[in-house]
């Protein structure tokens, strides 16, 4: 920037940085213009005016509806002589509208900062006799310094509109009455109750004793499903990568087969195998009688089964990332455990197990996240059966997100189901924290690079 | 010694057969299903006596008593997969790409954001989702799939990035040097290096919109827009335990291209997953 060249109409005299800033602060671009930069400073005002003109429609009422959500049920009228079905306020659809407001207003208030500062920056440079960027310069400045934002707009757009919004109206919903049978829109009004919905699953008896029961078998299941997928994955690449055993890659294939096969069908074949009457499996046993298995039916066995059954889909997952780890294994550690007389199990205790462990230890910790999470298996496979008639809603099998889905598409308990939903929330950013921590600390110790 | 290790190794042999067996069997048994005669689950022996095609072509033959159109649903499925497929990687390939590649302001909120929204119970949002789409007047089009699979995409993008860390950044810098643009940049050095990881993402989203009925049954309301996890589903539902030979056949060939796509790519998805795993 040597040549910095004084051109009469775009530098001025000392404070006006402070006096574009203040006249961005009054009215959206006309500090821009100020530092003679027309274009941008037109579009900062269009910008103004329309937001202007939204919030004076719509917004503002959209905001109040946030607030209120709704204060005319539908209700009959005396139209003429007749009664008629007049259509009153539909909370849950003001409940979003007032959210994108809310949303729109918190980025033309980061709009409107930004303004300011600009107007601020360039009345500076002006101050000290540089001149301002034409609107082509600031273009190109935008398509280089700006590539990565340019790159995220789209994508940051989408995630916002269907991830974000969405996960805000369902965070609020916890806090309000929505829930069958009495407070359903278009019908009946919904209103904001604080933390009552919290209080009641854990207080109303039959809730409290659903929440209890979901939540436990929800965590032995995650514990046992990740320490059984973990090990016999171990189990199976050490068997593969033996000494001595021939067609590796043939096996290998072999074991990815069950990882291939889309869950969805997999799991709708295995509960058809696994029919009490009719399916194949049950007719083995007999046929060696060995008598029935109620692999679905009793709720000991279910629980069983399901875990059975995920270590079928979940072992080869774990098995192509142990057998990665194995081959980066260093050979002359093995060559010179060999000179010092180690035996082949000293030198799985000692050398292969430790690094398998440390290599993949935060990946156990993200399978235990996922498995608190694993619909799929629940869902296609006993759906939460067998039924238990103790439980609100659920069934022997059912976790917390199966027994959130039936809340939420089955029973439109909307207002539980949020805060099953940020309960299973807390639980996993607590398991992701604690990761996060523990691999920092791994990456700081570098025992092995 | 010798004959320790003998035994030792037939052992396990013996062992990886039956794994394999364990491996191989439900696939199997529902290919020998899907050829079976007649509509019942039981069996008297493994392989049918009389093998036919039959259910496979009731699938593709409109029946009086059954509203299937199977060859609909598979190719608004292929149609889906696709468009998402496409849409859905370049999204996650670019975000990763930024948030590997650049150093900007609010990059690391970014990614703490990311990280925090995967921690939510995906279907916990549905409702809402399913009003924005019912105001946008988009319910029951297969393009509201498209849209909600792509816009979530960019959220699995830490895969990509782990990928992304680990090509030498003095690559770039010289290319900069020659005076290439940010895009000549990603095009012709970055994309060229990163085609395996992008097979993986491609093939995994791919999948993801193939099977997902969970979703895809709450916003296509009408039969011939369906996909083939929504009619299949249905299909086990009103049909499994009277037709199942027909759900056999169903299953055969809604499974079949994911795993042979999955088996042939294996190479792929080794290096995804381990990709996903080391830097997660």
């Amino acid at each position: 920037m040597g040549n910095v060249s004084i051109h009469p109409e775009r530098t001025t005299g000392v404070g006006s940085g402070l006096i574009a800033a203040i006249l961005s602060a009054l009215i959206m671009g006309l500090g821009q213009m100020v530092n003679r930069q027309w274009a941008k400073g037109i579009i900062f005002l269009i910008a103004e005016l329309v937001s202007v003109y939204l919030i004076i429609t719509s917004l503002a009422n959209n905001i109040w509806g946030l607030i209120t959500l709704g204060d005319q049920p539908s209700r009959m009228e005396k139209v003429g002589r007749l009664y008629q079905n007049v259509p009153g306020d539909h909370s849950i659809f003001m409940m979003i509208y007032g959210l994108v407001a809310l949303l729109y207003i918190g980025l033309l208030i980061c709009f409107y900062i930004a303004n300011i500062k600009d107007a601020y920056r360039i009345g500076k440079k002006r101050e000290r006799g540089e001149r301002a960027n034409t609107f082509r310069q600031t273009w190109k400045m935008i398509g280089n310094q700006g590539f990565p934002y340019l790159l995220l707009t789209l994508p940051a757009i989408g995630v916002l509109v269907f991830t974000i919004v969405p996960i805000i109206f369902m965070v609020l919903m916890a806090f309000t009455n929505y829930s069958a049978p009495d407070h359903i829109p278009a019908k009946n009004l919904v209103d904001w109750v604080g933390f009552r919905t919290f209080t009641n699953l854990l207080t109303l008896k039959s809730w409290s004793h659903t929440f209890i029961g979901v939540l436990t078998w929800t965590i032995i299941w995650a514990v046992v499903a990740t320490v059984t997928t973990y090990f016999g994955g171990i189990l199976v690449a050490l068997l593969i990568e033996q000494k001595g055993i021939k067609f590796k890659g043939m096996w290998r294939t072999l074991f990815i087969l069950p990882y291939a096969i889309p869950q969805f069908i997999s799991l709708l074949i295995m509960r058809n195998l696994l029919n009490f009457q009719f399916g194949p499996i049950n007719q083995y046993l007999r046929m060696m009688g060995l008598g029935s298995v109620p692999w679905l039916n009793d709720p000991f066995w279910a629980k069983v089964t399901v875990i059975l059954v995920n270590m079928w889909i979940g072992i080869p997952v774990s098995m192509i990332l142990v057998l990665g780890v194995l081959t980066a294994i260093p050979r002359d550690l093995y060559e010179a455990a060999e000179v010092d007389g180690a035996t082949g199990f000293q030198k799985f205790r000692n050398i292969t197990m430790p690094f398998v462990l440390f290599q993949t230890a935060p990946i156990l910790i993200m399978q235990f996240a996922g498995n608190i999470n694993n619909f799929n298996v629940i869902f296609l496979l006993t759906n939460g059966l067998p039924a238990n008639g103790d439980y609100a809603f659920a069934g022997s099998t059912d976790l917390l997100v199966t027994w959130l889905y039936k809340l939420t598409l089955e029973n439109q308990r909307y207002n539980f189901a949020s805060a099953i939903g940020i309960i299973i929330f807390i639980i996993i950013a607590a398991f992701s924290l604690y990761n996060y921590r523990r691999s920092r600390s791994f990456k700081e110790e570098d025992m092995i690079q | 010694m010798r004959k320790q290790q003998r035994v030792k190794l037939v052992f396990s042999y013996i062992l990886l057969v039956l794994i394999a067996i364990g491996c191989i069997y439900p696939a199997l048994w529902i290919i020998l299903s899907s050829l079976k005669e007649g509509d019942s689950l039981y069996s008297e022996t493994l392989i049918p006596q009389k093998l036919t095609l039959e259910h496979y072509m009731d699938l593709f033959r409109s029946q009086s008593d059954k509203d299937l159109p199977y060859l609909k649903w598979y190719w608004n499925t292929l149609k889906i997969a696709i468009t998402s497929m496409i849409l859905g990687t370049l999204f996650q390939v670019l975000t990763a790409y930024a948030m590997s590649r650049f150093r900007f302001k609010g990059r690391q909120t970014m990614m703490s954001l990311v990280l925090i929204l995967g921690m939510f119970p995906g279907f916990m949002s549905m409702i809402a989702v399913y009003v924005i789409l019912l105001q946008m007047n988009l319910l029951n089009s297969p393009w509201a799939l498209v849209l909600v699979y792509t816009s979530g995409a960019a959220l699995g993008m830490f895969v990509a990035k782990g990928f992304f860390d680990t090509i030498p950044r003095a690559l770039e810098e010289s290319a900069l040097l020659d005076g290439a643009s940010h895009f000549q940049i990603f095009s012709r050095i970055i994309l060229p290096l990163s085609m395996p990881i992008i097979t993986y993402i491609a093939l995994t989203t791919f999948a993801g919109a193939w099977v997902d009925f969970i979703f895809a049954r709450l916003i296509l309301r009408s039969r011939e827009n369906w996909t083939l996890a929504v009619g299949l589903y249905e299909l086990v539902n009103t049909y499994s335990s009277t037709e199942f030979t027909l759900f056999a056949a169903g299953s055969v060939l809604v499974a079949l291209p994911i795993t042979l796509l999955y088996m042939f790519l294996q190479r792929f998805l080794v290096h995804g997953l381990t990709a996903g795993a080391t830097k997660g």
